[in-house]
């Protein structure tokens, strides 16, 4: 029974992996980037819904809907900001104003007058112009794939920073608000957070795949998937399918923080990068790029941490790196995932 | 040949003879106390971070893959060197000595390790299963008995400045000579383009295996001049952070230029102990900074420009001759 019960409680966790690990292998699927960003939306949602409840005393539903909203404003600009660019070469305009910001937010540190920065960073910007024209440079187009990697790296540690610097890397409790419990067969319970995260969920990914399968932008999301040319080549727009992509991936990330924090009641500015990292691996179990595989994982991953904890809590996160090195060592595609060959 | 041969000796003597003014340089100015204590640390703080910079630029400039481990590979030489010399007792030299080697295999085992599962495949494995590494060593560097928990106290201090510049010097010396060998060749090709590296006939899952695993023994052994010099570790000192920082630095001096790795090195570790007012938003700048660069300028401030002393003094020649 003590089984049953760590397997129920698995489920439920394993079920808030599942979503997040969709906007993983959404995202991998369509532009084949490990966004390592995604863990520290769920920092973001949850920061969000802590807000909503605390501050504004939204009841826990509304609060979640507002911060899948606000998340998926914040995937979108990730997107628009720090990942098209290194898809589409970015302009002389762009140099300059990067700069012109940098520039800003420099001077703001050290100057007291935000009229004298912010004239300065104005300079800072025609002198960039200026001097590009002058010297006839312009950013190259088609960076590496690790730059993308790590411009993911940058993203992830830009939310984390500025979220310590602006709510203290201090945790703060996060308001209860699934309470109660379930009781079954005398002695057990379930409690009734894990049931609503439960279902949820499911509810959640059971829409997901209604909107992949059916709908006109599902489509369009699969077509870019499997081929981001011909997808253009038949009238896709690829850029705003690739931000509905991140829009979607980052409002379910946003529900999975929200559940995660009402089940785990405490939330910090660095709470995203090890649940991330554990919904990451859980998309490279089912495979990666993959949907329905990408939930098999998130559950396969809840039940087994959950099954090693009831054993011996210290270990439970290395048991789940060493799924990843197993998986990657006989089955690097993923449960689900289709061996591709490589073409030249 | 004979004319190669002779140009590589002359840049070999000119560089040593640079790098022992430099140290003569240093060491005049902490014996006569120009540079106090505090200094002396900072900067041989300075010149093991070079070393991990430079290591780490082998697998992210010169090879093309993303570690985000660096940190636990330090972190296993930093308590394989420090258990060591705490516990066998050897003249200095000799334990210091040993103890590079063995913190530096036992690095260089953890590389192969991790290299076997995430380096056959193409793709990105290497970043997840490197940080998850990263995150590993730490977990269990906390748990188990041998390595004290939170603190490691009571290593004897066998490195001093002349030993961690010396090893240091002949670190960056083996990792460039290997750059410009035919190894490096065949590593730099797989950065290229992996499929013609291998249409070549270059065994690349052995080459990305080899430039990574000796990326991780030279962290090992800084992590060893780090414990023997520090005398205390604790696991807090190898985090995720740490690691990023050093891929920062490989970033901001240019992939594939261990120049630049030895200047951004240099710059970002002596600059935040001077703007000490900044050490609130350091990170935040950094992850900005990442962001550009990989925007604007995706190898680097350097890119892959190397500065070379012979070339410097042929081209201030050929000046003076016309």
């Amino acid at each position: 029974m003590v089984l049953l019960q760590q397997v129920i409680s698995g489920l439920s966790i394993g079920s808030v992996y599942a979503l997040v690990a969709l906007g993983y292998t959404m995202v991998y699927g369509i532009v084949q980037l490990i966004n390592f960003a995604h863990g520290d939306i769920i920092m973001v949602g949850s920061y969000a819904v802590f807000f909503a409840i605390n501050q504004l005393g939204a009841p826990f539903w509304l609060a979640i809907l507002a911060s899948m909203l606000f998340c998926a404003a914040i995937g979108v600009l990730m997107e628009k900001v720090a990942y098209k660019p290194l898809r589409n070469p970015p302009s002389r305009r762009a140099l300059a104003f990067a700069a012109g910001l940098i520039a800003f937010m420099l001077l703001l540190m050290f100057v007291i007058s935000i009229a004298i920065a912010l004239m300065a960073a104005l300079c800072v910007c025609v002198a960039a112009l200026f001097l590009t024209k002058r010297i006839g440079w312009s950013p190259k187009g088609g960076a590496p794939r690790i730059s993308a990697l790590i411009t993911a790296i940058g993203v992830s540690l830009f939310l984390q920073n500025i979220f310590m610097l602006a709510f203290s890397p201090d945790p703060k409790p996060f308001p209860s608000v699934m309470e109660g419990t379930l009781k079954y067969g005398g002695r057990y319970s379930i409690s009734y957070g894990a049931l609503a995260t439960m279902a949820i969920s499911v509810g959640l990914m059971a829409a997901l795949s209604i909107f992949i399968s059916r709908t006109k932008m599902g489509r369009a999301m699969r077509a870019v998937s499997e081929d981001a040319g011909a997808a253009v080549l038949m009238g896709v727009n690829v850029n705003s399918t690739i931000s509905a992509t991140f829009a979607i991936g980052s409002a379910l990330a946003a529900v999975g923080g929200a559940l995660y924090s009402a089940s785990y009641p405490q939330i910090d500015p660095f709470m995203g990068s090890q649940f991330g990292l554990k919904a990451f691996i859980a998309a490279v179990l089912g495979g990666i790029g993959v949907v329905p595989g990408a939930m098999l994982g998130g559950f396969a991953m809840g039940v087994a941490e959950s099954l090693t904890k009831a054993v011996d809590s210290r270990w439970s996160d290395a048991v789940v790196f060493l799924i990843l090195i197993i998986v990657l060592l006989f089955k690097p595609s993923g449960v689900l995932g289709k061996n591709t060959k490589e073409k030249v | 040949m004979e004319e190669i041969r002779k140009k590589h000796f002359r840049s070999f003597a000119i560089n040593f003879l640079l790098l022992a003014a430099l140290y003569a340089i240093f060491l005049a100015s902490f014996k006569s106390g120009i540079l106090n204590n505090y200094y002396q640390g900072l900067i041989c703080y300075m010149l093991i971070n070079i070393m991990l910079t430079v290591s780490l630029n082998l697998t992210t400039g010169f090879l093309g893959q993303l570690p985000l481990g660096h940190a636990g590979f330090m972190a296993v030489g930093a308590y394989a060197s420090g258990i060591f010399t705490k516990t066998v007792l050897l003249p200095p030299a000799v334990s210091l000595a040993l103890a590079l080697a063995i913190s530096s295999l036992m690095a260089f085992a953890c590389g192969i390790a991790i290299g076997v599962p995430a380096l056959r495949l193409k793709g990105d494995y290497l970043a997840i299963i490197t940080l998850g590494f990263g995150e590993i060593i730490r977990n269990v560097i906390l748990n188990l008995k041998i390595t004290g928990g939170t603190s490691y106290r009571g290593i004897p201090q066998h490195a001093g400045f002349t030993s961690i510049f010396w090893i240091t010097a002949a670190c960056v010396y083996i990792i460039s000579a290997l750059i410009s060998s035919r190894h490096g060749r065949a590593i730099l090709s797989i950065r290229e383009d992996e499929i013609a590296a291998e249409a070549c006939g270059i065994n690349t899952t052995f080459y990305k295996l080899f430039a990574f695993s000796l990326s991780a023994a030279a962290a090992g052994a800084a992590g060893a001049l780090y414990a023997s010099y520090q005398t205390v570790l604790t696991p807090a000192s190898f985090t995720y952070n740490q690691s990023i920082e050093m891929t920062i630095m490989v970033v901001l001096g240019g992939m594939g230029s261990i120049t630049g790795s030895i200047a951004s090195a240099a710059v970002l570790t002596l600059l935040p102990a001077f703007l000490s007012d900044l050490a609130k938003y350091r990170m935040l700048i950094y992850s900005i900074l990442l962001i550009v660069i990989m925007i604007f300028k995706p190898a680097g401030l350097l890119g892959s420009r190397e500065f070379s002393m012979r070339r410097l003094i042929a081209k201030l020649r050929r000046r003076e001759a016309n």
